[in-house]
């Protein structure tokens, strides 16, 4: 099993945080993983973006052109990225901030309202980790049990008082991720 | 099995460096390496370990600072981005000079002059050929993961204190910034007085003893006939580092009619454009030189014999190709050498490369045989 992931939105969405949990999740798992970033200036209020590899495997290229799994938080990243998903790949987006939902007709494309949830949870930063579930349901290649070893190795332990907030927010993203489209 | 973590490259050196038991950290921060001394700031280790950690007014004073206390027979280091590295060629040639050991980590990002803070690895003649002035060579290592990352701090060490040498880590913005799975070295405690008088009693200066001659530490000799000498015993330590510690890696070689010659970031991608090349048919395969000096040239020569091409993947305009060129040149052979690479901190793609292999081989790859000249 190897997994590629690009996760795409704006600085502040929790783009990179949600990649670094994924990450130790992985690694809880026993798996191989690679987190790898754009860095810059252009992290700076503009776009944010992260790599995600989870592999059984040694991992080669943190540098790709094609992904098996986007998760798109804006409209610029649904520009960039909506076309470097691979044929028969996964696409998953809040459509709060895209204007343009995707066309592409060989993906399979799933849609989470994490901006309208998180706000309804009332807590908007837990909107990443709703995406998240979300991610976690269309493709479960990791437990929830070691995603939430995953939580407790990446936050500061003066923040563990939020996992169980955050374990809430994944199960209600796994609840209301919708199939817009299975190819 | 030791501590597993998720750990930025540039992280993992510090943390590395405390568990290696290191004396001593001299740098000054610059874009992409400052979480070096960012992590050991935080870690404390003076605390810990009892190492010293040091932000120095510049690159001048940090190398500076470790030459002092590499005279003293202390395992110290040095880290900084490329800008940095070019300030400190002095520095380090008097280390090279003087015969002492210590680590210097380029975190390498793009050039000339300031550049650009995204990766790079334009700076391989720098690390590998002088980049100070005189006769002077020292150990580089490639590290391609963040595993590595942390592997090389020890070893570099093992390696200076082998041959009272400097050993450089030459890595790039890419490595040092991306996360990945480490399992952490266990911990070593730093030397004793008494230890460090056992290992380099004979050279260092940790105070002088009445039976016996005065150590001096120094670069300068003003007899040409001794500084001739001194020339002479430095390059059979370079030759015996060629034969004794040359590393490298070879990935799906055997069979290989065509080889990509890559290091550090742009191996990585290089792996993944040997099975892009392979689900296409064209038996491509990957050799990773881990070390620059000593470069690979054995491994070379040997691949030479029935490759049909090699072609050097490199963040940089085409700087490693010599030495290949080189290798394949004193094997008597005139298998064809291209270059590939992007500048400025643009890291190729998996694709652009098999792009280019299928370009710039064309013809070998139509024909089904080796074209010479």
């Amino acid at each position: 099993m190897t997994e590629e992931i690009i996760i795409a939105g704006f600085g502040g969405q929790g783009v990179l945080s949600m990649g670094k949990i994924l990450a130790y999740s992985g690694i809880m798992e026993d798996k191989e993983v690679t987190w790898f970033p754009s860095y810059g200036p252009e992290m700076r209020g503009g776009t944010a973006n992260v790599t995600v590899i989870v592999s059984d495997t040694r991992i080669s290229s943190p540098i790709l052109q094609e992904f098996d799994t986007a998760i798109i938080l804006n409209q610029q990243s649904m520009d960039k990225f909506e076309k470097a998903v691979k044929p028969g790949g996964t696409l998953l987006y809040d459509p709060n901030g895209v204007i343009h939902p995707p066309t592409r007709t060989n993906i399979n494309i799933f849609r989470v309202e994490g901006t309208k949830t998180a706000v309804e949870m009332g807590n908007p930063k837990v909107f990443n980790m709703i995406v998240f579930g979300s991610y976690l349901k269309v493709k479960p290649i990791l437990s929830l049990d070691n995603v939430e070893k995953g939580l407790e190795k990446s936050l500061p332990e003066r923040y563990h008082k939020l996992i169980p907030l955050n374990l809430e927010a994944i199960k209600k993203g796994q609840e209301i991720v919708e199939t817009m489209q299975a190819v | 099995m030791g501590e597993l973590r998720l750990m930025k490259g540039n992280e993992v050196l510090a943390e590395a460096a405390i568990r290696c038991g290191c004396d001593g950290y001299f740098g000054y921060p610059i874009t992409p390496q400052s979480e070096v001394m960012e992590t050991l700031m935080a870690r404390q280790p003076w605390n810990e370990t009892g190492m010293t950690v040091l932000q120095a007014e510049s690159e001048v004073a940090s190398i500076n600072m470790v030459y002092g206390a590499a005279g003293s027979g202390k395992k110290v280091m040095t880290s900084s981005s490329s800008p940095g590295i070019s300030l400190m060629a002095e520095g380090i040639s008097y280390i090279a000079g003087a015969e002492l050991p210590c680590l210097i980590i380029n975190v390498q990002r793009g050039g000339p002059g300031l550049g650009t803070i995204q990766p790079s690895q334009a700076d391989y003649f720098q690390s590998v050929k002088g980049g100070g002035h005189g006769d002077y060579k020292m150990i580089v290592l490639a590290p391609a993961s963040v595993q590595e990352m942390n592997d090389f701090v020890a070893l570099g060490f093992e390696l200076a204190f082998k041959y009272r040498n400097p050993a450089m880590i030459l890595t790039d913005g890419a490595i040092g910034q991306m996360m990945e799975r480490v399992e952490l070295a266990d911990f070593k405690p730093r030397w004793t007085e008494e230890e460090i008088k056992v290992k380099s009693g004979a050279w260092a200066t940790i105070g002088k003893a009445i039976d016996r001659e005065r150590n001096v530490v120094t670069s300068l000799e003003m007899d040409s006939a001794k500084m001739e000498a001194n020339n002479l015993r430095f390059q059979q330590k370079y030759k015996q580092m060629e034969e004794e510690d040359c590393r490298y890696e070879e990935i799906m070689c055997d069979d290989a009619e065509y080889i990509l010659v890559a290091f550090g970031t742009s191996s990585r991608v290089c792996q993944k454009s040997v099975e892009i090349a392979r689900a296409k048919g064209l038996k491509v395969g990957l050799l990773r030189p881990i070390t620059l000096f000593p470069f690979p040239k054995k491994a070379i020569n040997k691949l030479a014999e029935k490759a049909k091409g090699f072609l050097s993947v490199e963040m940089s305009a085409g700087q490693m190709i010599e030495d290949i060129k080189l290798a394949v040149y004193e094997a008597g052979k005139n298998t064809r050498v291209e270059h590939f690479g992007r500048m400025g901190g643009i890291i190729p793609t998996p694709g652009e490369v098999v792009e280019a292999l299928e370009e710039k081989f064309s013809w070998e790859i139509s024909y089904g045989v080796k074209r010479y000249y």
